[in-house]
């Protein structure tokens, strides 16, 4: 068993309206970045956990997504290994 | 008339909607997010409010309550179930509605009273309205953009799903009129059998003349009404 770190991104998804994102971009556009094409805000979550092997740790981090983390009907994922938490034994 | 009114750590809205179900006959109880049991209630409300202060998602957290395993249980029997505002957002989350419901377009909180057009009065919640009468209720949200993929707008269309919708008060429906930017003009939805619904407009708070309002006095004396005729 070895204590892993994850990393989800939770994203609105394509196409829905972000209203977060546009309050953002005119923000960033008043502040001169006139380049600056769209912004979309979502968010991070971190988390530790336990787990037999990397892949299981993803295939959990996966399921807590689909269950608790993301809402399928607006937002997107995605999950990913940033490493062995610290205090690791392996 | 056993009517259960689920507290949530941050709900608000509970006293008030306790209030209405006992204006109107109902002998309403209080149950804590975290007890079980439903057995003898004849009708389930979920509260107003912020549960978990909104974190996550609103009502994300509060979905996972214990309570909620048996509110399902509940709905899945026919029970009847209201959700308003955050607890419509919980009927969502949990599943029970289709859809969700996503940050005003406007990005701001919207306090406000608002006119809704009741386009169902065959429903168990507003059979003391008239089909098209329209009604006037404050709203207060910050995420009550109603969102659904195409299937399910289509379906509560086609299955007349939509009970209330945000209209002006000449009862037409506008960008002006919609204080969210929710799809259709959606207020209220219910459930395929019709059970279950979901409102972000509080009724509850337009129960007395004084206050502005007694619009929302209808929907409870139809929820008590079906319930004493079943």
């Amino acid at each position: 068993m070895s204590q892993y770190r994850l990393e989800v991104r939770v994203k609105p998804r394509p196409g829905l309206l972000d209203p977060q994102g546009k309050a953002v971009h005119h923000s960033l556009n008043s502040l001169g970045w006139d380049g600056v094409g769209d912004v979309r805000v979502g968010k991070a979550i971190y988390i530790d956990m336990d787990a037999e092997s990397p892949d299981a740790a993803l295939e959990a981090v996966e399921v807590m997504c689909r269950k608790l983390l993301a809402n399928p009907v607006t937002e997107d994922f995605e999950v990913s290994l940033v490493g062995e938490a610290e205090g690791a034994d392996s | 008339m056993k009517v259960a009114v689920i507290t949530f750590p941050g709900s608000n809205c509970d006293y008030d909607l306790y209030k209405a179900a006992q204006q109107v006959g109902g002998d309403a109880t209080f149950m804590w997010h975290r007890e079980r049991g439903l057995a003898g209630y004849d009708a389930v409300l979920l509260p107003g409010g912020f549960s978990y202060g909104d974190y996550l998602r609103a009502g994300a957290i509060a979905r996972m309550s214990p309570i909620m395993e048996d509110v399902i249980a509940f709905a899945n029997t026919g029970g009847p179930v209201l959700g308003i505002c955050n607890g419509f957002q919980i009927l969502c989350e949990s599943g029970l509605l289709p859809g969700a419901l996503m940050h005003n377009k406007s990005m701001r909180f919207q306090s406000k009273d608002v006119f809704l057009r009741v386009e169902r009065a065959d429903t168990l919640f507003t059979a003391d309205y008239e089909e098209g009468q329209i009604l006037r209720i404050p709203i207060a949200h910050g995420e009550g953009n109603y969102e659904a993929d195409r299937e399910t707008l289509e379906a509560l269309e086609s299955e007349g799903r939509v009970v209330f919708r945000y209209v002006d008060s000449n009862g037409g429906t506008s960008d002006g009129a919609n204080p969210n930017g929710s799809w259709h003009d959606i207020a209220g939805i219910t459930n395929e059998s019709g059970n279950v619904l979901g409102m972000m407009p509080h009724p509850e708070r337009a129960m007395e003349e004084l206050l502005g309002s007694t619009d929302g006095i209808a929907l409870f004396t139809s929820l008590v009404a079906s319930l004493q005729t079943s």
